[in-house]
């Protein structure tokens, strides 16, 4: 017997599985680092604004629309669950991060209410927001399909805010959100404008709840039938 | 959750790549042995036998009988033997006109099976060599010539295989089965270098006739007896070699469902005689054969089934996601955004690449062997992509058959 070749055949074979583990490792943290990197632009964005609403109470409400609001949320939320659904939703690092996107997401809910009720009737107000809770340890069937909906409507309205928040999540920031709004344990769970919708929620359902849909189709329709005018939506 | 399947289908990558780069060494280990010019010819040729077995074949009976008259061997050395083995067509009155030819000899017995045709010409045969050539496959005038010269070359040598391609390959299957063939050509070899050969091809395969009287006739072996025969010389350490450069014609079958049931035959033959020749496995007395290649070609059948099902159940999920989206949402088209982040780079990804890499390669080389050119043309497509569906298909089916002890038929 060749033992000798049976060696060398192991060892080229564990280098190629040792490269193989090693690429996905250097990858992965790649990928980590790009959420991360989102992350801390989100968490700049978000500061900034907060630092730019506070030092100039002044400023003009056209001007803060929403173009401070970060609009690299919907981005993180979908390479977050991607992650999410490659290394494990028990992994540390992705709890971690998880954590983080999620009191961004209520520091971000947090500031466009602030400028709503400085501004009222501008930009902001047609911007709609959605707070979605899900569930990954229960059973949800439904809740995938409203993330059916939330994408889609996301899809059609760019204005749109989703911020969906993993229900059994153990943040205190979150519990106190829960807590405020008295959010039932039940998933999906949807609140819009300081009221909770239970279960699943169609895409026309949700139009009929939230009135700003109605605005933004007809700013769309006016843009449209002026084809020379540039959109200022964003 | 995923984690054990995960740690399954790692385990079974390693093993197949173990046993890739293991044939990847060997092939070029014994890359200058295989560029050797053909072998002198003997000037004392020995005498050789050739078994027919016939079995309601009037169609391409004649066109196998022509090749072997035609092959370039001595008149008085070379003998037929056409058994027609209870033909119900007219296979026997299409015979009649070899009557006469002093070199072919016509036999006729009931019905009883390709083994019991080739033992009954065994009676009749005393030559040095012996081989059989099924009725659907043609010889290369040159191809006993090249096979008797490597029982000259070694003299340790008991049976030697030839090279078999795919008859005028036209259909999309039969384009398929060609790169298969190619591919088995190139492994025949590099099996023969590793003294593994556990298949003794029907379609002509040589042997010297002692192998006949030291281990017995042929056996029905779940009607894969050129397989038994095979693992039965390997047992009682008969050397086995092959001659890449006697090229043999088979015709395939040209539908999927005779396809399916041939590979089924084979695949449930292989498993019973696996089962039958256990003894072999991780017994240092066989070498590579009973060390390398009959547990990973066990295995890889297993992993084949394993990994198909795996990825078969994983776009089930992703397309009962896709209806229910579309149920929920309506359908929606977009153009997928390019964006590295979502590029697979999980490990398995990274194995299957350099798998399919070596794969790549050894067909490439395979064609390189088998047709002295290397060529690029689509039916690798067909064989990468159909194989690795219709595959699974006789796999599982043949390990259902042998767990669940149910028979296959020839046809």
């Amino acid at each position: 017997m060749e033992w000798k070749k049976y060696a060398y055949t192991f060892v080229i074979t564990a280098v190629i599985f040792a490269t193989a583990i090693f690429l996905n490792n250097y990858f992965s943290q790649k990928k980590l680092n790009e959420v991360k990197n989102i992350e801390s632009r989100i968490a700049i964005d978000i500061l900034a604004s907060e630092t730019q609403f506070s030092l100039l109470s002044e400023l003009p409400c056209r001007e803060i629309g929403s173009s401070v609001l970060s609009q690299e949320l919907a981005t993180l939320g979908d390479k977050l669950s991607y992650t999410e659904e490659n290394r494990g939703a028990d992994d540390e690092e992705v709890l971690s991060l998880k954590k983080y996107y999620s009191l961004l997401e209520i520091k971000d809910f947090l500031l466009m209410q602030k400028i709503k009720e400085r501004c009222g009737t501008t930009a902001a107000t047609t911007s709609p927001a959605i707070i979605y809770f899900y569930s990954n340890i229960k059973d949800c069937p439904d809740c995938e399909k409203e993330g059916f909906v939330l994408t889609r409507l996301r899809e059609e309205y760019p204005e749109l805010r989703v911020y969906s928040f993993d229900y059994d999540l153990g943040l205190s920031a979150l519990q106190t959100l829960i807590a405020i709004y008295d959010v039932k344990n039940q998933t999906p769970a949807l609140l819009i404008n300081g009221r909770v919708y239970y279960g699943f929620t169609s895409i026309e359902d949700l139009k009929k709840i939230i009135p700003e849909f109605k605005i933004l189709d007809k700013q769309k329709a006016l843009l449209q039938s002026s084809p020379k005018a540039t959109s200022t939506s964003n | 959750m995923h984690f054990i399947p995960e740690i399954i289908t790692n385990i079974l990558l390693f093993i197949v790549l173990y046993f890739e780069v293991f044939i990847l060494l060997t092939y070029l280990e014994t890359r200058e042995k295989r560029n050797l010019p053909p072998t002198l010819l003997p000037k004392q040729l020995p005498s050789v036998s050739i078994i027919v077995p016939v079995w309601n074949e009037e169609a391409t009976i004649l066109k196998t009988i022509f090749s072997l008259l035609k092959l370039n061997y001595p008149k008085d050395k070379l003998s037929i033997f056409i058994v027609d083995d209870g033909s119900l067509d007219n296979t026997w009155k299409v015979l009649q006109r070899f009557s006469r030819n002093s070199q072919i000899k016509l036999l006729k017995k009931e019905n009883g099976g390709k083994h019991t045709a080739l033992n009954y010409a065994l009676e009749f045969i005393e030559s040095d060599l012996v081989g059989c050539l099924d009725a659907d496959s043609f010889v290369h005038p040159e191809a006993l010539k090249k096979i008797v010269a490597h029982f000259e070359n070694d003299k340790e040598l008991f049976a030697v295989t030839p090279s078999i391609k795919v008859h005028n390959p036209k259909k999309i299957i039969e384009l398929m089965q060609r790169v298969e063939y190619q591919w088995a050509v190139l492994l025949r070899n590099i099996l023969s270098y590793m003294n593994a050969l556990y298949v003794t091809p029907g379609p002509f395969t040589i042997f010297k006739r002692n192998v006949f009287k030291m281990l017995g006739n042929y056996k029905h072996a779940y009607l894969t007896e050129d397989m038994e025969m095979a693992m039965r010389m390997q047992n009682s350490g008969l050397r086995i070699g092959n001659a890449p450069d006697a090229f043999v014609y088979t015709v395939t079958p040209q539908t999927i469902r005779t396809l399916y049931k041939q590979r089924l035959r084979w695949t449930y033959g292989f498993l019973r005689n696996v089962i039958d020749y256990k003894h072999l496995f991780f017994n240092r007395q066989y070498g590579h054969l009973g060390m390398l290649v009959l547990p990973t070609a066990s295995i890889s059948l297993v992993s084949t089934v394993y990994l198909v099902v795996n990825t078969i159940s994983s776009w089930t999920k992703s397309l009962f996601t896709s209806i229910s989206q579309i149920q929920t949402v309506g359908f929606h088209f977009a153009w997928p955004q390019f964006d590295f982040f979502y590029f697979d780079t999980s490990i398995i990804f990274f194995l299957g690449a350099v798998t399919f890499i070596g794969t790549f390669a050894l067909v490439i080389f395979a064609r390189k062997l088998s047709e002295n050119k290397i060529t690029l043309s689509l039916d690798l497509v067909y064989f990468f992509v159909l194989y690795a569906f219709i595959s699974p298909v006789w796999i599982t089916k043949a390990i259902f058959n042998v767990a669940f002890a149910r028979k296959t038929k020839w046809r």
